[in-house]
């Protein structure tokens, strides 16, 4: 074990990690680390390399290059050290269906070697923790979505693991199974638990400390939310509020103040260089094309305004750079 | 190893298999079946050969061959003809496989002691009962002219006749020559070893299907602990299986089992470790139940039926196919079990079969063991 003090602030640590699949790329070069205690988000469409990136953390594949270490271990030496110290859970629902509520428990309590005394406590936590008192003995099969995932949860902790890896936890999961499902993190973060969790749902990205954005198999984002909305905006965004958002999507396009327009629940995101100075003329114009509109303010991007703006300057840039 | 994991594995799959009733059915009841459908259906022993006569002669010369004939328990005549037409005919409806033409000069030529030709017409096209049927023929002609003999020598004075060569067979250890007794063992064998690699050829994939075997591999649970921990209720189960062919051989079948029983068991025990961890290899390169199953089924059966010296002798075939017999686990357990029913040997003599089996075994745990880890990383 590398006990630097590096390792001693850090569960994670990535450096130059890269993956590839015969030609295909992917994940390419990316570093960050993660915070003991912190709950760590990796966001980005499917495809991304989210789940590559998790399953080199977890031992579950091999890196192509780069350096990787985990609570101390590397992932190219260590793996069976990082194993008997995290917890994983994948959007593919990993429990065995044919078994109880309770068999699942004792399984994965004999795989990790759950001490005879500590055992049935564990255990009672898993099933307080995932509320499932009353279906102790049922097939796992019949238990709802939300229910499976806590119990899966439940089962990646039974070790108490000072790192857990989830990927996509929340996937197939009614909103409110997933709001509970994220106040348990929350709970196991204040309990000093590391959290590493990927996700392509945006308002589950504002729960997380600490976010790495990941775009073809690349880095292109991070920071903490706030970080991430001023430090990667280049345009500001005005939120025009209006009754007929399609028909104003064309006015819109005639203004030239106004670099992008997206619809956005009931209206529509303006993106604009410099909105301060430029919110008059677009209100005027508005005003000359003799619109209805119900209000216009600038507001501050949401991570989704963020991540589209990303992409978006990535997918410039790459253009640029074939012509 | 680890034996609390071992244990978790073991009692995960054992309530796997208790949840599917449907393979654990069939885990049982296959055996059964096929042991009790190959045991009857597969017979090599030809036995009331049909036979038509046309009997040209019609003296009591003629008919006291054909007693001699129609005595026999192999030959059952079917009816009596008087043309080669009806002959054909005969052999085209299989109402015969033999006819037999006694010339109509039979009896004269016998009284002044010429040698007569009395004409065999069989049917080839199952040619392995056509040479039985013509053995048993010639032997019942032989049978006739020697008692021919002698009563001519009485005829010319003589007190005794001494036939110069009289072969006396004695038949070792299947006397009655039954062609079950020596199937059914072999039989065993061959139906263990599709069985065995069956049930363990869909336990592997499933978790791959199933995505649970991704969360295995982020648990400290190692390729060994999985591989131990799967194979023990599917042998419990094996196990079960070589009593049950055992019982069906002596009960159903009644096969003598001249050995000691727990020579099989034992022997078994080493067979069925190698060929459950030999579906078990199956499972992990394949990592698709459906495919897994099929290749399972190709790999044991087609072998162990055709290699193994079961149905067709060994030494019977060509080089290069009697080389790769040596290949074939259950050639080994098909002459264990032969020399045990058949012959009631001992240890002793088996040592060199069930050492080459505990070999195999070892050879496809060590090869299951490298394959699961690559892919556990």
């Amino acid at each position: 074990m590398s006990a630097n003090i590096e390792t001693i602030e850090y569960a994670v640590i990535v450096e130059n990690l890269e993956k590839r699949f015969g030609d295909f790329q992917a994940v390419n070069k990316v570093s960050f680390k993660v915070r003991k205690g912190e709950i760590f988000g990796f966001l980005g469409p499917n495809g991304a390399g989210k789940s590559t990136t998790i399953r080199m953390l977890c031992g579950i594949i091999i890196p192509t290059s780069g350096k990787a270490n985990v609570i101390g271990f590397d992932v190219f030496k260590e793996t069976e050290k990082i194993k008997n110290h995290i917890g994983y859970m994948s959007q593919k629902f990993s429990l065995y269906e044919d078994l109880t509520v309770e068999e699942n428990i004792d399984f994965y309590s004999g795989i990790y070697q759950i001490p005879a005394k500590e055992k049935r406590e564990r255990k009672e936590w898993v099933i307080k923790m995932a509320g499932l008192d009353n279906h102790r003995n049922s097939l796992t099969a019949i238990l709802p979505g939300g229910w499976r995932q806590r119990l899966a949860l439940g089962c990646a902790l039974l070790h108490r693991p000072p790192v857990i890896f989830l990927d996509e936890p929340t996937s197939g999961v009614d909103p409110i199974s997933r709001r509970s499902f994220w106040d348990l993190i929350y709970q196991l973060a204040s309990e000093g638990v590391t959290v590493f969790v990927t996700t392509h749902y945006m308002d589950e990205a504002e729960y997380c400390d600490r976010l790495a954005m990941i775009y073809r198999g690349e880095l292109v984002a991070l920071g903490t939310p706030n970080e991430l909305s001023q430090k990667y905006m280049s345009e500001d965004i005005l939120n025009l509020e209006c009754s007929d958002p399609f028909a104003m999507l064309k006015v819109i396009n005639k203004i030239p103040e106004i670099e992008e327009a997206a619809l956005f629940g009931r209206g529509l995101h303006l993106s604009v260089i410099n909105a301060q100075t430029k919110i008059s003329a677009i209100i005027a114009a508005l005003k000359e094309q003799k619109v209805e509109y119900i209000g216009l303010k600038k507001i501050n991007p949401s991570l989704e305004d963020v991540f589209v703006s990303i992409i978006e300057a990535r997918d410039r840039e790459e253009q640029g750079g074939v012509k | 190893m680890n034996i609390h994991r071992v244990i978790a594995i073991m009692r995960k799959e054992f309530i796997h298999i208790i949840r599917d009733r449907r393979s654990l059915g069939m885990a049982i009841a296959m055996p059964i079946l096929l042991i009790f459908l190959f045991g009857s259906s597969l017979s090599l022993d030809v036995d009331n050969v049909p036979l038509v006569i046309w009997d040209q002669n019609s003296t009591s010369n003629s008919r006291e061959l054909i007693n001699r004939f129609t005595a026999s328990h192999y030959f059952g005549l079917t009816g009596y003809v008087s043309s080669y037409e009806e002959i054909e005919q005969a052999i085209d409806k299989r109402d015969a496989i033999l006819a037999l033409v006694i010339p109509y000069d039979f009896s004269r030529k016998l009284e002044s002691g010429q040698t007569v030709d009395i004409q065999l017409i069989v049917d080839g096209s199952d040619s392995n009962t056509a040479t039985i049927s013509m053995g048993y023929a010639q032997t019942v002609v032989d049978n006739y002219n020697s008692a021919l003999l002698i009563k001519t020598a009485y005829q010319q004075g003589k007190k005794t006749v001494n036939v110069p060569l009289e072969a006396k067979p004695r038949v070792w250890f299947n006397q009655n020559m039954l062609a079950k007794n020596y199937i059914i063992p072999g039989l065993i064998a061959v139906i263990m070893m599709v069985i065995a690699a069956l049930l363990t050829s869909l336990t592997i994939a499933r978790e791959w299907e199933n995505g649970t075997m991704e969360q295995l591999i982020t648990t400290p649970l190692k390729p060994m602990e999985l591989l131990v921990g799967k194979l023990a209720p599917y042998f419990a189960i094996g196990m079960l299986d070589i009593l049950l062919a055992v019982l069906m051989g002596q009960f159903l079948f009644n096969v003598p089992l001249r050995g000691n029983p727990m020579l099989i068991f034992g022997s078994g025990a080493i067979f069925l470790v190698g060929s459950l961890t030999m579906g078990m290899l199956i499972s992990i390169v394949t990592r698709s139940q459906l495919l897994a199953s099929q290749l399972a089924m190709v790999l044991t059966f087609l072998p162990s039926f055709l290699l193994s010296g079961f149905m067709y002798t060994i030494s019977n075939m060509p080089t290069v196919i009697q080389g790769i017999t040596y290949l074939v686990p259950a050639r080994y357990f098909v002459t264990i079990l032969k020399n045990i029913y058949l012959k009631g040997v001992g240890i002793s003599i088996l040592i060199s079969e069930a050492g080459i089996l505990l070999f195999f075994a070892v050879i496809l745990v060590i090869v299951a063991n490298i394959k699961l880890r690559k892919r556990l990383v």
